[in-house]
């Protein structure tokens, strides 16, 4: 593997917004909102720094269609919230992909429905891989455990949002947000660019560009939508990414992603340390959702635990990815509630 | 002779250009055009002076107006006629 | 020898509009596009359009243009020419677009002195969506959502724009201009000229509402709309310039602040 230099210990907020920097990210625009602020007001004074534009907007609707109009113009841009704010940026979302435009949008769950607490939480996974706003399309859902994985996501949702000319979703929470833990802050893979001839500069020596979405002449809005459809295929395709842990022997197989799929790997070590045959598949793109490669485990291992920090929402894809007659447990505590490896090895004796 | 030309496919028949005409020049025309609009279409009169104060209110830039100028022959040949304040070109 | 004294504008193109016979909007397009081809910027111009009949101003305008969510377009300029501050911006809003749902974002770039030129169209009714009530409906106008006219009690106070925009610092320059006469129109066209001409030397932040007469929702033939809005809508939405700031050092939103950060940020990593 490259050098990546000395790990630096860092918040990951922090390293998700140098990763962002490091990815060419030239405009930020956001609002503050817990527990996230440590990415704006990290690159309120890193953003200056490689000539990038740093602006904290009067609110999240104005946050992602500031996005919308900086990447409409050809520059890498981002914006950053949580829940309640993520919720207000689903029409303009909606717009990007719609627009086929590429945009990063990170959401660090906080507690919901309505306002909410500021704990660790896993509430937004329909809202993020289901589209919280309207139409029929999808954005790429990158879901870090680690800090490093914030950094690396950063680069990697850049560059897979330029890709597909799609708006990329980091879904992280206030755990991984706001711990601190060592990572190397120098990308893993090279910064790739793509020429963008759609977005709009100005008429020079070619006709006039538009940048919309909506069509109303005979089936226009209809086959842009088989366009998007044709991209979600390609993307389910070739961009599902996912990790397993000890399942080559394992008779029951923890489902989680994100915070919780932290404490179901402390559970799957404790539990081998105990003699039970356990593993973790962790999803790491929630969409594209890793399907086919849970139907393939499912020929052969025929218990599933299900375990997520909401009252089940990942579970629906588990069930209807893995094959008829497989039996699939769900574990979950909502806003805020924090099992621990411990409670989730007692689920597991309970099964 | 000074005189405007009204595109008779674009202009929907609003004939605000028939009020602001000073001289009364223009006229609600008797012909559908393909939209089902009776085009605005300039009476017979000549005293048309390219005011264009009707293309000027024209909502949909139906109106073009040209004014008649004496043939200079070595000026008019090449230097072009720098326009008058007062005329609003936009070409 | 005749010479061609009015004519299409080159930054507009060649096609008949959408907009209802007697629509004013297609007389605001053309003085847009007149300053476009006056000040050169067509071929770097960005045009943001509303959601409202001039959504598909992508049709008519020979420039680039991109279309923003309803009442985001101040948002989608402000994140275009931040980007890109070398481009023209300009939006080309409705009543319902700039002054209902997009007030906040209209407020807030005109408060943080965007270079941007807005074009505000102000024809005291929804046209797209009916007739129905606009944030600039007047007092006792009937319209689809206020069958009995508006009424202070329910409805409250049309909003005046112009006046709002003059008290806000980031503003620059700020007008109230019509079109329902030849007068207007070429006043009108002064002020975007102006506003076009404030973006371009001074980056600031120029503004100009433009009273728009809608013979369709107003249920009138196209003169008498015209009339209407010189005799009624003028009483409450006075025409003249509110602010005009000299040319001076305006609060250019600099691509890159002057002062590095200093190193020791709290998250210095």
């Amino acid at each position: 593997m490259a050098d990546r230099g000395p790990k630096k210990l860092v918040k990951g907020n922090v390293a998700l917004a140098e990763g962002a920097v490091q990815a060419g990210l030239r405009c930020y625009f956001g609002y503050p909102i817990t527990p996230q602020n440590e990415v704006p007001e990290y690159l309120s004074g890193r953003l200056p720094q490689v000539g990038g534009i740093f602006l904290q907007a009067e609110s999240e609707l104005a946050s992602i269609n500031m996005v919308l109009g900086a990447v409409a113009a050809g520059v890498r841009a981002m914006t950053s919230s949580s829940s309640p704010g993520i919720s207000l940026m689903q029409e303009g979302i909606s717009f990007l992909a719609g627009d086929q435009l590429p945009a990063v949008i990170v959401n660090v769950m906080r507690c919901g429905p309505g306002l909410g607490g500021i704990k660790t939480t896993q509430g937004d996974y329909y809202q993020a891989t289901r589209g919280g706003g309207h139409g029929d399309y999808r954005t790429i859902v990158l879901a870090p455990t680690t800090v490093q994985e914030m950094f690396d996501f950063a680069v990697l949702a850049f560059e897979l949002a330029d890709k597909y000319r799609n708006p990329v979703l980091i879904l992280a929470d206030a755990v991984i947000g706001q711990m601190a833990e060592g990572a190397y802050l120098v990308p893993d893979r090279p910064i790739v660019t793509v020429d963008k001839p759609y977005i709009v500069t100005g008429a020079q020596g070619r006709p006039p560009q538009n940048i919309r979405s909506m069509y109303l002449e005979g089936d226009d809005q209809e086959e842009l939508n088989y366009v998007l459809q044709d991209k979600y295929r390609l993307i389910e395709r070739d961009e599902v990414r996912y990790k397993t842990t000890q399942i080559d022997d394992a008779e029951t197989v923890l489902v989680a992603f994100g915070t919780a799929a932290r404490i179901a790997l402390s559970a799957v070590r404790e539990a081998r340390k105990m003699g039970m045959k356990v593993g973790l598949f962790r999803p790491v793109t929630l969409w594209p959702f890793p399907t086919p490669q849970l139907r393939e485990l499912s020929q052969r291992v025929n218990k599933f635990f299900d375990f997520e920090l909401n009252l089940g929402q990942m579970v629906d894809d588990v069930r209807a990815a893995v094959v008829p007659g497989t039996r699939v447990e769900f574990y979950g505590r909502p806003a805020g509630g924090l099992p621990t490896p411990a409670d989730v090895i007692q689920k597991l004796k309970e099964l | 002779m000074n005189r405007i030309e009204i595109n008779f496919e674009r202009c929907k028949g609003c004939y605000l250009c028939v009020d602001a005409c000073p001289k009364h020049l223009i006229e609600q025309g008797k012909e559908l055009n393909a939209c089902g609009y009776y085009p605005a279409r300039p009476t017979a009169e000549t005293t048309c002076t390219a005011c264009a104060l009707c293309a000027t209110v024209c909502p949909d830039c139906a109106i073009e107006v040209f004014k008649e100028v004496e043939a200079t022959p070595a000026k008019a040949a090449g230097a072009s006629k720098v326009q008058p304040e007062g005329i609003k070109s936009c070409g | 020898m005749q010479k061609k004294v009015f004519s299409r504008p080159e930054g507009l193109l060649d096609v008949t509009t959408h907009y209802c016979a007697g629509c004013t909007h297609g007389t605001a397009h053309r003085l847009v596009a007149e300053a476009l081809d006056h000040f050169g910027v067509r071929e770097r111009a960005v045009g943001v359009a509303p959601a409202g009949c001039s959504v598909m101003m992508y049709k008519y305008f020979n420039c680039d243009t991109i279309e923003a969510a309803h009442g985001r377009a101040l948002a989608v300029g402000t994140g275009i020419k931040r980007a890109r501050p070398d481009l023209f911006v300009f939006t080309y809003q409705g009543d319902g677009d700039l002054a209902s749902i997009g007030l906040c974002e209209t407020m807030h770039a005109a408060n943080r002195g965007e270079s941007i030129s807005v074009i505000y169209v102000n024809n005291a009714v929804y046209g797209m969506t009916g007739g129905q009530m606009a944030p600039t409906t007047l007092l006792c106008q009937r319209t689809t959502t206020t069958p009995a006219g508006r009424t202070v009690a329910n409805e409250g106070f049309p909003l005046k724009m112009a006046e709002l925009m003059a008290n806000l610092e980031g503003v620059t320059y700020c007008e109230r201009a019509a079109m329902y006469d030849v007068k207007q129109v070429r006043r009108a066209r002064k002020a975007i000229f102006h506003a076009f001409e404030i973006q371009i030397q001074h980056n600031g932040f120029g503004f100009v509402e433009l009273l728009s007469a809608c013979p369709t929702n107003l249920k009138m033939p196209p003169a008498k709309a015209q009339k209407w809005v010189a005799d009624e809508m003028v009483k409450t939405f006075p025409l003249g310039v509110f602010k005009d700031l000299p040319p001076g050092p305006s609060p250019a939103p600099s691509s890159a602040p002057a002062a590095l950060a200093e190193e020791g940020t709290a998250h210095a990593v």
